[in-house]
């Protein structure tokens, strides 16, 4: 998993509440049995009309949000569907950071497990960021995870919440399989002990 | 005697194997539920890093999302869906994962045939790489989806790497009225609550409304907590449930059954216990509902009119609102049984299983379905579908103009060829209305089975008591 340290780029304004998981990443992309090569579909039934042509309106359309790193929308973002799917069409388009009010959970979760930081901010924290993000390229955001800050263009520091084991698998790219595995021997334990209190299991 | 604990509380405390920084545990996870959209990547990872199945036991697989449900004997012949199951059925093999073939009758929808195979059993935690994996909470087992990378962890080490949620509690007092559903009870809570009114939280459910639903409609119910935010939902066990898990393949056989129940009935919220949220309804104030939107809060009684973004004081719903309203084609104030439909879907996770069957088979009984209306039943199992043949349901949905076909997720989801086309309108069972959920611009408004029923018979959202 690549790593997430600092990060200073354009933000793209998604004003819209409960963006699901199925927005991100419609089903008929789910029948790959591979991670890579989602970004070309990220948001496909508002990015692109019946014919696969470009639809103009739409946020990561425009010139100024092409290169877009950062997404800020509206509350409840990722809710539905658990389809990893999502962060990794996400992450393949670019995008290593969404800033919202809340977080549907298994999205949330997701993210850590793929170099993606989710971060929730207040309502009148997301309507100034929001702002910023509809100034377009000129106005880039910075995020610092060491320092649980955000930057905007004018200088004005937010400061961010994020669970200190998820902060540190992202600073540090971490295989949380291979960490767990050195507990192997606690599971271990848990396990001979559960066999003896509950043997139908 | 320590602190009053909830019923959550229990599960988790039993479950934790380590602690692994401030909030991080490392839970232990007693069944693992898998199925070929959310696993191939999973088994890849663990291949690539040669890391085996920890208990291939504790793991059960099966083809749902992308199996046709027609003519399932010619096999799938879209190359991209094939492949994901030919994948699975291959990942299984490699690492020695139980699993049901597609022409085993024991499979169907992951989470029918968990609870159907006594796989899900009370006191567990149960994971799947699915949302609606909170299904098996209906037992009072800690059940929730995850991702494909927890898939892989889970695969690798049978724990998952948890932060402890808060404890909510939705109390459903009274008795359901005649024609009102766990469904309704579900869509009734979500248009309280909101579809992040459960975010971070288990739910648990209680009072006399839910102690007298069946394993069925306790199904339904926690089906569709994930709907509400919720990872999980859970109902204490109780008789009903052990009544249900009794001799069931995967069960406790005879003399472990009596010693499993004795520690079942220790499931339960001690008295006091505290709880960070505490919702609660009137069952007998309830009506059917249905959804006139493109979110599952936006659900209203079946007696209501489809509102005006007006009506929402929030900024965000009334954006959401006007969105909504555009993408299903309807005006303001008109009245919800005035909405016509065209399609009709019956089955799902959430509303696939027998009872729901039977209830559809009372209403449909002696009609016909609108000629306007292409209606489609899809048993939730195998299992399910040969029940219902047994009990005669399938003559009855054919003589009055159902298509009857064979068990998976179809177009709960519309993965296989089971889709609406751009502009056509469904009353479905299902659990989610998003834009494009059943099909690139196809409308969805969510109900019961006897509303959909009701819905297939006269052409538009119906209210079901009518033709009780």
């Amino acid at each position: 998993m690549e790593k997430f340290n600092k990060l200073t780029a354009v933000a793209a304004p998604m004003p819209l509440v409960n963006i699901d998981t199925d927005m991100i990443i419609p089903k008929q992309f789910l029948k790959t049995i591979q991670r890579a090569g989602l970004g070309k579909n990220l948001f496909a039934e508002m990015r692109y009309d019946n014919d696969g042509n470009e639809k103009e309106d739409f946020v990561l359309n425009q010139p100024a949000y092409r290169n877009a790193e950062i997404l800020i929308a509206g509350d409840n973002f990722g809710c539905g569907s658990s389809r990893e799917h999502a962060p990794w069409a996400l992450l393949d388009f670019g995008i290593r950071c969404v800033i919202s009010t809340s977080f549907a959970d298994i999205f949330h979760n997701n993210c850590f497990r793929n170099g993606i930081l989710p971060i929730e901010v207040s309502p009148e924290e997301l309507e100034k960021l929001m702002e910023d993000a509809e100034r377009g390229a000129n106005a880039t955001i910075s995020i610092d995870l060491e320092a649980q800050e955000i930057r905007g263009p004018d200088g004005g520091v937010i400061h961010f919440e994020v669970e200190q084991f998820n902060k540190h698998c992202l600073l540090t790219g971490l295989d949380e399989i291979g960490l767990t595995l050195k507990k192997e021997n606690k599971v271990a334990e848990y396990e001979e002990s559960r066999k003896l209190q509950q043997p139908w299991l | 005697m320590g602190t009053p604990r909830t019923l959550y509380d229990k599960i988790w405390d039993s479950h934790v194997v380590d602690q692994l920084e401030d909030e991080a545990y490392i839970l232990y996870i007693d069944r693992h539920l898998v199925h070929e959209v959310t696993s191939p990547q999973a088994f890849e990872g663990l291949r690539n890093s040669g890391r085996k199945v920890r208990r291939p036991d504790a793991t059960f697989a099966v083809a749902d999302h992308n199996v046709p449900t027609k003519d399932i004997e010619k096999g799938i012949t879209d190359p991209e869906s094939k492949l994901q199951v030919d994948t699975l059925e291959a990942n299984t093999a490699e690492f020695g994962v139980p699993y049901f073939s597609m022409t085993d009758d024991r499979r169907g929808i992951v989470h029918i045939i968990g609870p159907e195979q006594g796989l899900t059993l009370p006191g567990m935690t149960i994971v799947c790489g699915d949302s609606h994996t909170s299904t098996h909470g209906a037992f009072g087992a800690l059940a929730h989806g995850i991702g494909t990378s927890e898939v892989e962890h889970v695969l690798a080490t049978q724990t998952l790497v948890q932060e402890k949620a808060k404890n909510m509690r939705v109390t459903v007092h009274g008795d359901l009225p005649l024609g009102v559903t766990a469904k309704d009870i579900a869509l009734a809570i979500i248009g309280k609550i909101g579809t992040a009114g459960g975010t971070g939280h288990v739910i648990e459910y209680a009072g006399d409304a839910i102690r007298a639903l069946s394993m069925e409609g306790r199904m339904t119910l926690c089906n569709m907590t994930i709907e509400a935010g919720a990872r999980a939902g859970l109902i204490a066990p109780d008789e009903t449930t052990f009544e249900y898990v009794k001799g069931r393949p995967y069960a406790p056989k005879a003399g472990m059954y009596e010693q499993a129940v004795a520690y079942w009935k220790s499931l339960s919220t001690d008295e006091g216990a505290h709880f960070d949220k505490e919702v609660e309804l009137d069952a007998s104030d309830l009506i059917p509902y249905v959804t006139w939107g493109t979110s599952p809060e936006d659900a209203l009684p079946i007696t209501g009119s489809v509102p005006a973004p007006g009506d929402f004081a929030d900024e965000g719903k009334r954006g959401a609102a006007e969105r909504a309203l555009g993408y299903m084609g309807l005006t303001a104030g008109m009245k919800l049984t005035d909405i016509e439909v065209d399609h009709v879907f019956i089955g799902s996770c959430t509303n696939g299983r027998i009872e729901d069957l039977r209830e559809v088979a009372k209403i449909v009984e002696g009609k016909k379905v609108k000629e306007t209306v292409n209606a489609i039943i899809v048993p939730g199992s195998g299992l399910v579908k040969i029940q219902a043949e047994a009990e005669g349901l399938d003559k009855i949905f054919e003589a009055a103009g159902f298509e009857w076909r064979q068990p998976g997720c179809s177009m709960c989801l519309a993965m296989n060829a089971d889709k609406l086309d751009e502009g056509d309108r469904c009353a479905s069972t299902s659990n989610r209305n998003f834009e494009g959920r059943q099909g690139r611009g196809g409308r969805t408004h969510l109900v019961s089975p006897g509303m959909a029923a009701a819905a297939a018979v006269t052409g538009r959202l119906t209210d079901v008591r009518e033709l009780m």
